[in-house]
This record gives C-alpha cells, structure tokens and sequence, in this order.
C-alpha cells in the first residue's frame, strides 16, 4: 500500500534554490534569539555570506527534537516574547536571495488560527486572567490552514514539522499544495523499506536527512549514518540535504562528497549567536563569515564529486 | 460515538486515533520503534504469544500482590448514606497502581529483545515502580526527573537508587514532569534501537495509550467482578483520580460497556481554576474540564496551552495530577459524553486524605484524594453504590500535607500540635 510518488503540483523554489546553487548551504537560527530585531540582521548576515536557503526556527516550549544548544535558542526566544504573529512580521520585513523555510512543532501550527482570532485575544488589552474554560469555549478547531496561509502571505516557500511523520501530515500536505509551498520531511537512519517511499512520495523541496540518531547539536565529525543513509536514498530523484551535527565546513565537503546536494548548519550558528550575548554587528559578523567556511567546505566536497564521477566507476 | 463503536475499536484497530484525539506525532527517528511496539503489543500482549499475559500474571500476582481488594468502606458508607467501596491499589506493591504498567512494559521490553529501560517520572511513582520492575526482570534502568521534583521528592529517588536505577536530573524549564518527558524522548531518539521507553501513563503516541491502558484495565476487570460478588450487582458510579489518567482508564476501561454505570474522572483543581496566560501558568491541572485540543508529547488531546500554543505549567498539590496533557482516550470519552470530567482543588484533596486517613485507617496518595474529595462533595448524585479506586498509598505525601495542612485551616485534619512541642 504504497502511495503513489507524486510530484508537488507547483514549481518548488526551494528546490530550484538547491539545484542552481548546487551544492547548497542551508543555515538555520531561531527566530526571537534574543530578539525580533538580532534575528533580521542575523538572516542578513546568513544571505550574504552565502546561504542558499534559510530555515527560521518558530520556538516552541517543549522542542523535543532538540538538543541543547537549539533548546537554549528557544528559551531565550520565548523569554523575549517572540510569538507567531511577531514572527511572521519579521518575515514580512525580509528580502533575501535566499528562499525562507519556517521549522516549527505541529501544535504551532494547529493553534495559529486561534492566536490570530479576533475574540479574546490574551494580550495586554484584555485581563491577563481568565478562566481555562473561558478559553475553551472561545477557540477554535485546531487547524493548519490558517498557519499555511500566513506563511504564503509572507513568502516562506517551505515548512519543516520535526513531530510530524508522514502518516500524519495529509492535512498539511494538502495546505501545502494548495498554497504552493513546500513540505519538508526528515529521514532518519532508522528510516527504511515502505516507510521510506512513503516520505519520499509526500516529500517537496527537499529531504532533510538526519545524518544521525538522536537530537540536533553540533558534532566534532561526521557519522556513518549519514553516508548509509545517503546510499539509501540515491535512487530517489528528490534534492538531498544533511544535517544535526554539521559544523564545519571539512564537514560540509565530506558530505556532498558522499552524495548530498546540500548541508544544513543550525546549531553551530545558534552557538555563535549565544556567544555573542546581546547580538549586534559582531554577532552578523561572525555569522557570515561561518557562513563563508560552510559555503566553501561544500563547494570543495561538490568539485570532489565531479572529478570522481568523470568515468562511471565501474561495480563487478 | 456510542459506547459499541467504541468497544469495537477499542484493543486492535491499527491508527491509534480515539475520534479526533490521539496519533503519532513524534520525530522520524522513532516511528518504526512505534510499529515495533504495536506489533509486540498484537503478539504478546493481546494474543499471548509465548505466554507472555501468563507470565504478567503470574508476576503480578506473586511480585506485585495481585489481586488488590476491593473494600466495603463501613464510615464512609454510613457518612454518606450509601455503600461505598474502595479498590485498593494502594496495597500493590509499591504502593500505587504504576507497577501494573511499569512491570507489563518492562516484561514486553524483554520479550522484544531490547536491552535498556528509560522512563521519565514526575512525583516518582513511576519511576520507582519502574526501577522495581527493572530490578525484578535484571534490566539495566535510567530515570529521567526533573531538577524541582528531585528535591521535593527525595524518599522516592533513594528508592529508585536502592532499585538499582540511575536517576537523571533535568535541569531544562520549571524542572518538572513535562521536561522530564521531553528528555526522555530525547534519550530515546537517540537509543531507540535497544532502549524501550516505558511510558509512565496512557499519554504519548500511538500505541501507549492503549498498551498502558490494557496492562491498567486489571484493576476495573477485578473491581467488575468483585462488586458483583460482593454487592450483588453492578456499581451506580466509579471514580477515579485522573493525572495522565491511567488509573482512570485502568478502572473504566472494562465498565465502559456498562450504560447503566457513571464514570467520573477527577482532576487537579489545584488552588483556582483561572488561567494567567501572560506567566503562562495555569495553577491547577483540569486539563479535561478546562484544556483545549492540541498535540504535546506525540499525541492531539486535550492540553493546557496558551492561545498561541505554548503549554503552559501546571500546578497541584499533588505532584502525580501535575501535568498540562491527558490521555487522548479519556479526552474523546469526555467528548463522547460517556466520562464525566471532575476538579477537586487542593484543600478539598487534603481534607479527603485526612477524612480517609482517620474515618477507614487508610492513608491514600494526595492523587487518590481527589477522588475522595469529589465523594464527599457529590455523592449525592453518584448513587447507591459507588468504588472508589484509592490508586495509591500516602506515606510518600506526608512530608507535603504536614507542611501543607499548617498553612491551612482545613475541617478534617487532625491537632498536628504534638510536633510544636
Ligand atoms: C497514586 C497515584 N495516583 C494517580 C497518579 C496519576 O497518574 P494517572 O492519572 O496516570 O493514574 C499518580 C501519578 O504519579 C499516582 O502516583
């Protein structure tokens, strides 16, 4: 009962971003770390130095698919009181060469027409009390549509869900299509067999492949996971992206070398960022010039591969 | 839905929804640990393969003490002009009816082949019924707790460490159960193909709502039986404390078909039901009666959340109902209409712990005394025959009512002056 590949019924930026910028830097920071403000120099900062597509992190309070360092951005993040509206004004004030992607948990997702709905909004205008049942009766269904339709709005071409498997995602999925964005999935080594060419088909954009078990945070090197993962998925005609634990751009050459059309980098730019305390020029600085090391590391892994793939290699 | 829909789709049917709640939303990585489990569920556990339910009776008969009586509570009964009966978890071993999860999943873990047990724990009933059970079958055990409830739950973690466990400090938010469960995924993400993560409640993805339901639902199939025999007939009402609500579910499951008996689920009312959405704390935990439908923790429940979707803290009394998530099960028979949700707040909980306490000789978890707090308030419209399932003992709560009761001017506690003097 395998479903049946189909192709994504619009013209994917997200891919088109990979395949003409082969092979591709995708960065990521969460939105809010420490502020609005620091993230829009900080995606300033990531276009410039050279990515070619930026995931922006809409924080969550129980990020169970991150490890420390991303968890930390978070907090941070949710502390300065980066909400999704917040959010997706900041993506209003953006231009970039680079295409954006939102990576968010599904409640976000589901409540967001709540958050934007007229009645009893729970900001500072109202009583900052009310009663739980008070709330209830005032909301709406949980729903990915209205989500979807502000990010459209904004111009994100793609949305990563990281508590979202594909046996769950045919309502995004359609949400997705209908507005012409991308929908990301992870592959995980564990990842095999049907449940692969089931991802694979509801796939656009990009696979994101999971270069190992566990949570993101940077690694000092790269796993074999990753190289047995992409020879899992070579067949597939999707553009391939790796991440959780790159961090350098050695790394990043090993990587496409191996066979990705991309890396993706998240927490070893939060770690610049949260070094960097209050933000500011030297933070952007610093960003862009990771940025620069990442870019160059896997333009060196992608020379590698075309001088190797010059005479087929030949398997007896 | 009526109740035969739900009796039909209740053990096997293979998308792990209850009407609109429940689901896998968790990361990649541990999906097919998820299909493993559901496979291992079908095999040993609902079709007994190698004898695995004979051997989780045997265990829990001569390990954990089952059956656990069902009690004719004589001073209540009279109290309330009624017959009263209370199920007695509190006498398994352990003292609360965790080991009938804990030792189910720590026997299914061996059976599948799995080498290491993680669990998280909030008050640490379940981790030590976890360490227990790790003990007992020789598996190596981690328990993730929270950095707050650590300190405030010290007897248990001695416990949990005399078990052979080691306990894991999460530092991570308020440093409670909600974080402990976020570590624990982590862990598991990290581990999944040797490590089973035994779920604490029927809370989290697909299938351990159902798993933990059915290794629970031996407390309502004996209390069925036993109120026949002993009362003649079935219950009017069964009531039951409700954290993540796997006591709950244990005690309705099996009464679930039977129309005629009412079925109420009592939560952490905590000290008011109001919710400050600006701090993002909710100072009680009725999430049945008070939350919204949401995803937290692998499953879409009913959750205690701010508008914009951030789970927000919760607050009890009893650290066992502190949690701002609830079995999805329970939220679609609260739907359905078939469970009536309940609150009792704190002081109502201590006064119930103290009127059991001194009435019956019997001294129930401050979780279980929400129970007994919601009989005292409304039984009158429970009927003529009401259980009462007491879930676990109070010894580890005695350090909190004693602090707790002094700040109090609570009807039925006891002069605690003997220790001013
Ligand atoms: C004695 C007792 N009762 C009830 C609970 C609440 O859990 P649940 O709702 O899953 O039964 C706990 C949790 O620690 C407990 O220790």
């Amino acid at each position: 009962m395998t479903p049946e590949p189909t192709a994504p019924a619009f013209d994917s930026d997200v891919e088109a971003a990979i395949r003409e910028n082969h092979p591709a830097l995708i960065t990521y920071i969460t939105a809010g770390d420490p502020s609005l403000e620091d993230t829009k120099a900080y995606v300033e900062a990531l276009d410039r130095g050279g990515s070619d597509l930026i995931e922006l992190g809409l924080p969550f309070s129980e990020p169970i698919a991150e490890g420390p360092t991303i968890q930390g951005a978070i907090n941070r993040a949710l502390e300065a009181g980066t909400t999704p509206a917040g959010f997706f004004d900041l993506i209003d004030d953006l231009e970039t060469d680079a295409p954006l992607l939102v990576m968010t948990y599904y409640n976000m997702i589901l409540q967001f027409g709540n958050s934007e709905a007229p009645c009893a909004s729970n900001s500072n205008s109202e009583a900052p009390r009310a009663s739980n049942s008070d709330a209830a009766s005032l909301r709406n269904e949980p729903t990915v549509g209205p989500f979807v339709e502000r990010a459209a709005e904004a111009g994100l071409s793609g949305i990563i869900v990281p508590d979202l498997p594909a046996e769950e995602a045919d309502p995004l999925r359609t949400a997705c299509d209908e507005h012409g964005i991308d929908l990301v999935f992870i592959v995980a080594p564990t990842t095999e067999g049907e449940r692969l060419d089931r991802i694979m088909s509801q796939v656009s954009g990009f696979a994101y492949v999971q270069a190992r078990l566990g949570t993101t945070g940077a690694r000092a090197n790269v796993s074999t996971a990753t190289h047995e993962s992409l020879s899992r998925l070579s067949d597939y005609d999707v553009p391939k992206a790796v991440g959780f634990g790159v961090s350098e751009g050695d790394h990043a050459a090993e990587i496409i070398e191996a066979g990705a059309d991309g890396v993706i980098v998240g927490s070893a730019l939060v770690d610049i960022i949260a070094d960097h305390g209050a933000g500011g020029a030297p933070a952007a600085d610093a960003l862009e010039s990771k940025v620069r090391e990442l870019k160059r590391g896997a333009v060196r892994g992608g020379d590698a591969t075309t001088d190797e793939e010059q005479p087929e290699p030949e398997h007896p | 839905m009526s109740t035969d829909d739900h009796e039909s789709d209740t053990r096997r049917d293979a998308d792990g929804t209850f009407g609109e709640y429940g689901g896998q939303y968790v990361p990649e990585a541990l999906m097919p640990a998820l299909q493993e489990l559901e496979d291992a569920y079908e095999r040993y556990v609902l079709d007994n393969e190698d004898g695995f339910m004979d051997e989780f009776r045997e265990r829990m008969r001569d390990f954990g003490g089952r059956p656990t009586p069902l009690q004719r509570a004589d001073r209540l009964s009279e109290r309330y002009g009624r017959e009263i009966y209370l199920k007695r978890e509190d006498l398994l071993h352990g003292g609360a009816h965790k080991l009938n999860n804990a030792l189910g999943q720590v026997l299914l873990a061996k059976y599948m082949g799995k080498e290491r047990i993680i669990a998280e724990t909030g008050a640490g009933q379940h981790g030590t019924a976890t360490a227990m059970a790790a003990a007992h079958l020789e598996m190596p055990c981690e328990i993730y707790m929270g950095r707050t409830d650590i300190n405030r739950q010290r007897p248990n973690v001695y416990r949990m460490r005399m078990n052979g466990a080691e306990v894991n400090p999460v530092t991570a938010g308020s440093g409670t159960l909600k974080e402990a469960i976020n570590e624990t995924m982590r862990d598991w993400a990290t581990t999944v193909e040797r490590t089973h993560y035994v779920i604490g409640s029927v809370v989290g993805p697909h299938p351990f709502p159902k798993l933990v339901r059915e290794f629970q639902s031996v407390i309502g199939a004996e209390a069925r039986k036993q109120v026949r025999e002993q009362a003649g007939r079935l219950p009017d009402s069964v009531v039951a404390c409700a954290g993540g609500g796997s006591n709950t579910m244990g005690s309705f499951h099996e009464f679930v078909p039977d129309e005629s008996v009412a079925l109420y689920a009592v939560e952490a009312g905590g000290s008011s039901l109001e919710i400050d959405t600006e701090s993002g704390v909710a100072p009680n935990s009725a999430t049945l009666s008070t939350g919204t439908d949401g995803v937290l923790h692998g499953a879409m429940t009913k959750l205690l959340q701010s508008r914009e979707g951030q789970i927000v803290e919760s607050h009890s009394v009893s650290a066992g109902l502190d949690y701002a998530g609830v079995g999805p099960e329970l939220s679609h028979l609260v739907d359905t209409g078939r469970v009536t949700p309940a609150n009792v707040d704190d002081d109502d909980a201590l006064n119930g712990f103290h009127r059991l306490s001194e009435l019956e000789g019997i001294i129930p978890a401050l979780e279980s005394s929400h129970a007994l707090g919601y009989l005292e308030e409304y039984h009158d419209d429970l009927g003529d025959l009401v259980v009462v399932t007491v879930s676990g003992r109070g010894d580890k709560d005695l350090e909190t009512v004693l602090e707790e009761t002094e700040k109090r001017d609570l009807e039925a506690a006891p002069d605690v002056e003997v220790f001013d003097r």
